[in-house]
C-alpha cells in the first residue's frame, strides 16, 4: 500500500506542475495579445452613440482599473493566480458582464459528457476487437475490420466530422447536425430533454468514436500478437485452460496495462479533436465557446477556456493513472 | 538502408501502397512549379465551373482554377508537415537519446518535462497563439510552434530504445575505449534509433497536417496562403455545398485522405519492420 501512496503522490506533483506550467504559459501568451479588451469595449460602446472625449477617457481609466492593466506584469500575474484560485477570471467580452468562468462552466458539462461517452466506447470496443484480432490472427472478419480501420484511422477528426455532416445532413438528412438539443425542448431534467440531448449527441459522439477506435485497435492487436507467443500462454493452452480464460484473463489483461497508459497519454489529443468536432456540429461545449471567443476578440474568455482545458485534461490523466493498480498489481506493491 | 527499403517493398503490401499514394500527392504538389497562375490571384478564370477537360478539378467561386490552386495548397501543406517533422525530430532525438543513455536524474528530469508536454491540450494553445499573432502566424512560425509541442511522444519511444542499447556489449566497449558520451550516442546508437525516427516522422506529419487543416478550416491561419485548410475554409465561406460547387470540397478532401492514408501506411509498415517477429511472420508466409 505504501508503494501506491508514493506512486499517487508523485503523480499528484506532476498534476500540480502541469496545471501551473500550462496556466502560466496561457497567461503569458494571452497577455501579449495585441487586442486590448479595454479598447474593444470602448470601440463597442462608442460605436453605438457619440461620447465626449472626456467621457471616453474616464471610461478607459475605469476599464483599465477593472482589468488591472495599470499594474506591473508580475503584480498582474500574482493577481491572476489569486483570483484564479477563487475561480474568477474576470468578465467576458462577448457576453459582458457575465463572468468568463460562468460561460466556461456552462459549456464544460457538454464537453465532458461527449468526451467521456466517446472515449469509453472507442476504448472498450477498440481494445476488444484489437485483442481478438491479435489472438485469432486468421479470422476473416477480424482481418477485414483491420483493413477498414487502416483506411479510417489516419483521417483527422475534422474531415470525419465533416463527412458525417455531409452524409447525414445533406445527402440523407435524418440526423440533427447542429446544436446540443432541439430548439423546441426546454432545458430541464425531463424525459424529452434527455432524449433530445442523446439524439443530438449521437453524430458528434459517433465521429469521435470512428476517429479514435483505430488507435486502440492497432495498439491492442500489436500487443496481443506479441503476448500470444509468450511461454505462459502456450503453457496455458497445452494445460487445457479454457480458451476464454486464456484470452480474457491472461492475454488481454496483460495488454490492457500499456493501453491504459496510452489512453492517459492520448487524452490531450482527443480533447483537441473534441473541440473541432464540437465546432463542426455546433455543439454547445468548450470548443464552440473557444472559437466564439477568438472570433469575438475576447482574451479573458480565451484564457479561461485554455486554463480550464489544461486543468480538465491533466486531472483526467491523473485519475486514469490512479486506476493503474486495479489492472497491474505490481504498482500496488510498489 | 537501401536493402531495408527493398525488403519492405518486396514483402510488405502496405509499404507499396503507401509509397504509391505518397508519390501521387508529392508529384501533384510538384506540379505547382508549372502553374500558369500565381496562387494569390483571384478571378483569373470563369468562377463555378464544374470539372471539365479545360478545368480538370473545376473552378471555385473565387475564380481560381482548382487544379492549380490545389497544387500550391499541397506544396504548402506537405512542406509544412515536413518542416514540423524535421524540427521535432531534432528535439525528440536529442531528448530521447540523452535521457536513455545518461539515465538517472537526467532521465527523470527530462521525462518529467516530457510528461508535462504530453498532458497539455495542444489545440487551445495553438488557438491562443493565433489569437496573439493573428496574420503574422505564417507557415514557418506555426511549424516552429508545432515542433515545440510535437516531440514528447517520440522522445519517449526513442528513449526506450536507447535504454536498451545502454547495456549492450558494444556500448561498454566504446566507453572503455574512451569515446565520449555524445559520440557514443550519435555514432553508435543513432543507427539503431533511425528506423523508429522514420516511422514516427510519418505519424508526426499526419498529426501536424491534421492540425494545420483544422486551424485553416476554422480560419485561424493566414488565409491568403493556399493550404488544404484554407481551401476548405474558402469553400465553406462560399457555402460550396449549398451552392452546389461540390467539387470544391470533395476533391481536396479526397486528396488529403490519400495523403494521410499514404503516410499512415508507410508508418505502419515501418513499425512492423522494426518488430522482427512480425517481419518474420510476413516473410515466412511469403505475402
Amino acid at each position: 500500500m505504501r508503494g501506491y501512496f508514493l506512486f499517487a503522490a508523485k503523480r499528484f506533483l506532476q498534476l500540480a506542475v502541469v496545471v501551473f506550467a500550462g496556466t502560466s504559459a496561457a497567461f503569458l501568451v494571452a497577455h501579449f495579445s495585441p487586442i486590448s479588451p479595454v479598447e474593444t469595449i470602448i470601440g463597442r460602446v462608442s460605436g453605438q452613440s457619440s461620447f465626449s472625449p472626456t467621457a471616453v477617457e474616464s471610461l478607459r481609466a475605469t476599464l483599465t482599473e477593472l482589468f488591472g492593466y495599470d499594474q506591473p506584469l508580475w503584480q498582474q500575474y500574482l493577481n491572476f493566480w489569486g483570483r484564479f484560485i477563487q475561480g474568477d477570471l474576470g468578465p467576458s467580452l462577448i457576453a459582458f458582464p457575465t463572468p468568463a468562468m460562468e460561460l466556461v462552466m456552462r459549456a464544460l458539462p457538454w464537453t465532458v459528457g461527449l468526451l467521456t461517452v466517446a472515449i469509453v466506447i472507442s476504448w472498450i470496443l477498440g481494445n476488444l476487437l484489437g485483442g481478438l484480432a491479435g489472438y485469432f490472427q486468421d479470422n476473416r472478419i477480424l482481418k477485414s475490420i483491420g483493413v477498414v480501420a487502416i483506411g479510417i484511422q489516419p483521417i483527422p477528426y475534422y474531415i470525419i466530422a465533416f463527412l458525417l455532416v455531409i452524409l447525414f445532413g445533406y445527402v440523407w438528412p435524418v440526423m440533427p447536425i447542429s446544436g446540443g438539443f432541439a430548439m423546441s425542448v426546454r432545458p430541464a431534467w425531463s424525459v424529452d430533454f434527455v432524449l433530445s440531448v442523446l439524439w443530438h449527441s449521437l453524430l458528434p459522439a459517433f465521429s469521435l468514436v470512428v476517429a479514435g477506435i483505430g488507435t486502440w485497435f492497432f495498439g491492442m492487436r500489436a500487443l496481443v500478437s506479441n503476448i500470444v507467443t509468450e511461454d505462459y500462454v502456450t503453457y496455458a493452452d497445452l494445460a487445457g485452460v479454457d480458451r476464454r480464460t486464456v484470452v480474457g484473463g491472461y492475454v488481454m489483461r496483460n495488454a490492457l496495462v500499456p493501453q491504459l497508459t496510452a489512453l492517459a497519454m492520448a487524452l490531450g489529443g482527443i480533447f483537441s479533436g473534441t473541440i473541432i468536432t464540437e465546432q463542426v456540429f455546433n455543439y454547445p461545449g468548450l470548443g464552440s465557446l473557444l472559437i466564439r471567443a477568438v472570433n469575438g476578440g475576447d482574451s479573458g474568455l480565451v484564457l479561461a477556456v485554455s486554463c480550464v482545458a489544461v486543468i480538465a485534461v491533466a486531472s483526467a490523466i491523473f485519475i486514469i493513472d490512479l486506476l493503474h493498480p486495479l489492472l497491474d498489481p505490481r504498482v500496488r506493491v510498489g | 538502408m537501401l536493402t531495408t527499403f527493398r525488403d519492405l517493398f518486396r514483402y510488405n503490401i502496405e509499404f507499396r501502397i503507401g509509397i504509391v499514394l505518397v508519390a501521387i500527392v508529392t508529384v501533384f504538389a510538384g506540379l505547382s512549379w508549372f502553374s500558369p497562375y500565381p496562387p494569390e490571384m483571384i478571378y483569373v478564370v470563369v468562377p463555378d465551373q464544374p470539372p471539365s477537360a479545360e478545368y480538370w478539378f473545376g473552378t471555385n467561386s473565387r475564380g481560381q482554377d482548382l487544379f492549380w490552386n490545389l497544387t500550391f495548397a499541397f506544396r504548402n501543406t506537405l512542406g509544412f508537415g515536413l518542416l514540423v517533422a524535421l524540427l521535432s525530430r531534432i528535439i525528440s532525438i536529442t531528448v530521447g537519446m540523452t535521457a536513455g543513455y545518461l539515465g538517472g536524474w537526467t532521465d527523470r528530469a527530462l521525462m518529467f518535462v516530457n510528461d508535462i508536454f504530453v498532458a497539455l491540450p495542444i489545440f487551445p494553445i495553438l488557438i491562443l497563439f493565433y489569437f496573439v499573432l493573428r496574420n503574422d502566424l505564417d507557415m514557418v512560425t506555426l511549424a516552429i510552434i508545432m515542433a515545440c509541442l510535437g516531440w514528447p511522444f517520440d522522445a519517449r519511444l526513442i528513449r526506450s530504445v536507447a535504454l536498451g542499447l545502454r547495456h549492450r556489449e558494444f556500448t561498454r566497449q566504446a566507453i572503455f575505449a574512451g569515446m565520449n558520451p555524445a559520440r557514443i550516442m550519435f555514432q553508435e546508437h543513432l543507427p539503431f534509433v533511425m528506423p523508429i525516427v522514420f516511422s514516427t516522422a510519418m505519424a508526426n506529419m499526419i498529426w501536424s497536417i491534421g492540425f494545420e487543416v483544422t486551424l485553416g478550416v476554422l480560419g485561424f491561419t493566414n488565409l491568403n496562403i493556399p493550404t488544404i485548410g484554407t481551401t476548405l475554409y474558402w469553400a465553406n465561406n462560399h457555402s460550396a455545398l449549398v451552392v452546389g460547387t461540390w467539387w470544391w470540397i470533395i476533391i481536396p478532401v479526397v486528396l488529403i485522405v490519400i495523403a494521410f492514408l499514404g503516410l499512415f501506411l508507410l508508418a505502419v509498415s515501418m513499425n512492423e519492420h522494426i518488430d522482427p517477429r512480425s517481419r518474420l511472420r510476413r516473410m515466412g508466409t511469403g505475402v
